[in-house]
């Protein structure tokens, strides 16, 4: 078993200075994940299940704990990393994938999914040659593949972007509701693609609107309650 | 102690017109000017018998120069017999006792407007040449003191870039006379308006040249064995005029630069620039023991 | 107010700094332009520097680019042949240092170009200086620059001053890039563009960085520039760095009170 990532008593609240609040969000989750394991964060909405991803990839800073990543040079702590060192671990090994797609606006479709290959040193053809692969593989029409995605549709988009999201394989991805918009077609490519990267000894960690999508990818799962989200407080 | 003892006689003017504190002034210019070949030397610029614009800055200098033993040569755009060459030359002999000459074999002195000579120039001749605007960044910019900066700077983008733009306008470099090029491989001038004919003359010679504008109040030399390389581009060659086959009507001397004198017919007579040497070439043809000196020219081309 | 947790120095990344800042203070008279700022800007990043008007970002790109220098502070690029703080470079190497290894793009195309020669030519002037002497090579280095900055070259030979707001900042990029500069530097490149044209300008920016990899610095006030441009960011405010964090953290997650009311001001 080979740790990936280790989370001690991680703890996050918002602090909104304008309006002299506290938000919290979670207080003490504590998990193991190793590669090649899939956890399923479950919980009512709102209760902080997307928070605890964007935590982890340090989207949100959190208050105190420790999210201890395994490198194979040793273990970093996210929790307190350097900007630039996150930078470089999402760059290379953590992913994570959303249902906004930041679109720029003259990037065609295949070049925005080639895009990770090359900044990984692929050649611009080999990269265009896998990209393409996996647009046809989640369903995106073939003529689309040279247009703009700021054109396509919500679902179309989300093909593009996940596509791009999971080309390369990291060591952990991070997965918000990834199936939302998508129709069944590409939610089924995107559970054959996750199957083949978990396989491939990729940890993942992932909020599902449906479960069932990828209940036999499901090693555990951690349920969020309310009873790790404390009460706001006034500052 | 008498007054006869501790003063000079009176004198109506000085030797070389001009006085003592004038020439101190000078020479420490044109000293300063040597010392650093092709930067502009501000300098105190005096009143004499001339207005300015004809010539004052290189009087100037000639008279600060001048010895009794010196021999004086004054030309005008070639010409030893204009007015003003005359007129100047008569002036520098009066004020110092020095010869004149038309020969520039026999010259030590040799003041300019405009052109320098055919037969090459040597150790023991200085070489003055008159210039109306001796700033060579004035098409770039107009404002003095940024311009001096510029040259400190060795700021002289802005100046190679009017004449890439001259090549993407017309295909060539347009700059006819006064060919901004850069001395010593540091500071660039305007060799004043001498024909492109002429710059290649001023590279590596033997001879010294100082350049002074008298109403701009600044001057600039380029001591023996200096390098001036007009401002060219690698694959642009530098081109001088097309003269090298041209033959003079009056003399039959070819390979030279040549004056066009344009005919009633509209066609056009050529005659040599360097009149005394057309004048020493017909001399030559009727007898006379006149010698021709050697040219950096040779068969139209630099030799 | 209860701090995050502080962040610690680099481990994974092994290479240096391509611009390190430190303990940058400059005051004009009685006004701090700039109190003890400092600023890391590693290899291939893109650092945004955002903040309203009188945060002292610009005097900071100012700094960065040698046109000032401050009261205190120490400046160093990670590049060969320089050593020591800048900020002590003598005025003939600064100014080579400028012309040659840095880029700078102005807000105001007037500031950074010539307006009256050509635009070829303004991108042949940096080459120039650079010591370019072959004219087909100045056409050409000319041509490729105009070309990555996405400008027409079919009016490569179009003086600035007849050309829109966004061709003129195409023209002030390629004058930046011609010299394949380790450090870009970007002062407001889309304020006061129209919104459309703004968007290419960003796109070929970013297209630019992502072909390149050149080390950009922009300074904007306006969010959505540093949003789709920056890895990091640095928000100032009154002369001081308030907040510095990775672009989506600065946004997602602002912790500093100002942070947050420019972040939430976004309309």
């Amino acid at each position: 078993m080979t740790p990936v990532l280790q989370v001690q008593n991680l703890c996050k609240h918002f602090e909104m200075h304008h309006l002299g609040q506290r938000l919290m969000a979670f207080d003490g989750i504590s998990f193991a994940l190793n590669a090649g394991e899939f956890l399923l964060l479950r919980g009512p909405n709102g209760v902080g299940k997307s928070t605890l991803l964007r935590t982890l990839y340090r989207s949100y800073l959190p208050r105190a704990g420790h999210i201890w990543y395994h490198t194979t040079e040793g273990r970093i702590d996210l929790a307190r990393a350097a900007d630039v060192d996150i930078s470089l671990l999402r760059r290379r090994e953590i992913g994570f994938v959303t249902q906004f797609l930041i679109a720029r606006p003259r990037v065609a479709a295949e070049d925005i999914v080639a895009e990770p290959l090359r900044r990984a040193g692929v050649a611009a053809a080999d990269a265009l040659k896998e990209a393409r692969r996996w647009l046809e593989e989640f369903g995106v029409k073939r003529d689309l593949w040279r247009a703009y995605p700021t054109t396509f549709s919500g679902g179309e988009q989300q093909k593009v972007n996940l596509a791009r999201a999971l080309i390369l394989p990291q060591r952990l991805l991070l997965l918000d509701e990834p199936t939302a918009s998508l129709d069944v077609g590409a939610r089924a490519a995107l559970v054959r693609r996750l199957g083949d990267l978990k396989a491939q000894g990729v940890a993942m960690i992932g909020v599902f609107h449906h479960p069932g999508d990828v209940a036999d990818l499901i090693d555990r799962d951690i349920e969020l309650t309310t009873s790790e989200v404390s009460e706001d407080v006034a500052l | 102690m008498s007054i006869a003892q501790l003063t000079k006689a009176w004198q109506p003017m000085s030797y070389g017109f001009l006085d003592a504190s004038a020439k101190r002034e000078l020479r420490r210019k044109m000293l300063k000017a040597i010392a650093v070949p092709g930067c502009q030397m501000p300098y105190a610029s005096r009143e004499v018998p001339m207005a300015r614009g004809w010539g004052t800055g290189g009087l100037q200098v000639t008279l600060t120069l001048l010895k009794p033993s010196s021999v004086v040569k004054v030309i005008d755009q070639g010409a030893d017999d204009s007015v003003n060459a005359a007129s100047i030359r008569s002036f520098l002999s009066k004020v110092s006792g020095a010869a004149e000459t038309w020969d520039t074999l026999d010259a030590s002195l040799i003041q300019s407007r405009h052109r320098i000579p055919e037969e090459r120039l040597h150790a023991g001749q200085i070489l003055v040449l008159q210039v109306p605007n001796p700033e060579p960044l004035r098409p770039v910019e107009p404002n003095m003191s940024i311009a001096r900066q510029m040259h400190a700077d060795a700021d002289y983008g802005r100046l190679w870039l009017i004449l890439y733009e001259q090549i993407v306008r017309s295909g060539r470099i347009m700059e006819g006379a006064a060919y901004p090029s850069l001395v010593n491989g540091r500071h660039v001038m305007t060799p004043s308006p001498i024909p492109r004919w002429d710059v290649p003359k001023l590279h590596m010679a033997q001879h010294l040249t100082f350049l002074s504008a008298g109403r701009e109040k600044r001057l600039y030399a380029v001591p023996p064995f200096t390098k001036v390389e007009p401002l060219v581009f690698s694959d642009v060659p530098f081109k001088v005029e097309d003269h090298g086959a041209l033959t003079c009507h009056r003399s039959g001397v070819n390979g030279f630069y040549m004056n066009e004198i344009p005919q009633g017919d509209g066609g056009s007579a050529f005659e040599l620039s360097d009149s005394h040497l057309g004048i020493k070439a017909i001399r030559q043809a009727e007898g006379e023991a006149d010698q021709i000196g050697a040219t950096w020219y040779q068969n139209g081309h630099l030799a | 107010m209860t701090q995050a947790l502080s962040l610690l120095p680099p481990q994974l990344m092994t290479t240096p700094p391509l611009l390190t800042m430190t303990g940058v203070s400059r005051r004009y008279g009685d006004v701090v332009a700039l109190q003890d700022v400092s600023a890391l800007v590693y290899p291939g990043e893109v650092l945004g520097i955002v903040g309203e008007s009188g945060s002292g970002k610009s005097t900071l790109l100012r700094m960065m680019n040698l046109e000032d220098t401050p009261d205190t502070g120490d400046y160093r690029l990670a590049l060969p042949d320089l050593d020591g703080n800048l900020f002590g470079l003598d005025r003939f190497a600064r100014r080579m240092l400028c012309a040659t290894r840095i880029g700078i793009v102005y807000q105001n195309p007037h500031q950074g170009l010539l307006m009256q020669h050509t635009s070829s030519g303004n991108v042949a002037e940096r080459l120039l200086i650079a010591g370019e002497r072959s004219f087909a090579n100045l056409r050409a280095r000319g041509r490729t620059a105009l070309e990555a900055s996405e400008f027409p070259l079919d009016r490569m030979d179009a003086r600035p001053i007849e050309l829109s707001g966004g061709m003129q900042q195409r023209v002030q990029l390629a004058k930046a890039i011609a010299l394949e500069p380790a450090l870009l530097l970007l002062d407001e490149p889309t304020t006061g563009l129209d919104v459309s044209v703004q968007a290419l300008v960003l796109d070929t920016l970013k297209r630019l960085q992502r072909d390149r990899a050149i080390t950009m610095v922009i300074v904007s006030h306006d969010l959505g520039v540093i949003r789709t441009m920056a890895d990091r960011v640095m928000v100032m405010r009154r002369g001081r760095v308030v907040e510095q964090g990775l672009s989506d953290q600065i946004f997602q997650d602002p912790q500093h009170e100002y942070t947050q009311q420019l972040v939430h001001a976004k309309l």
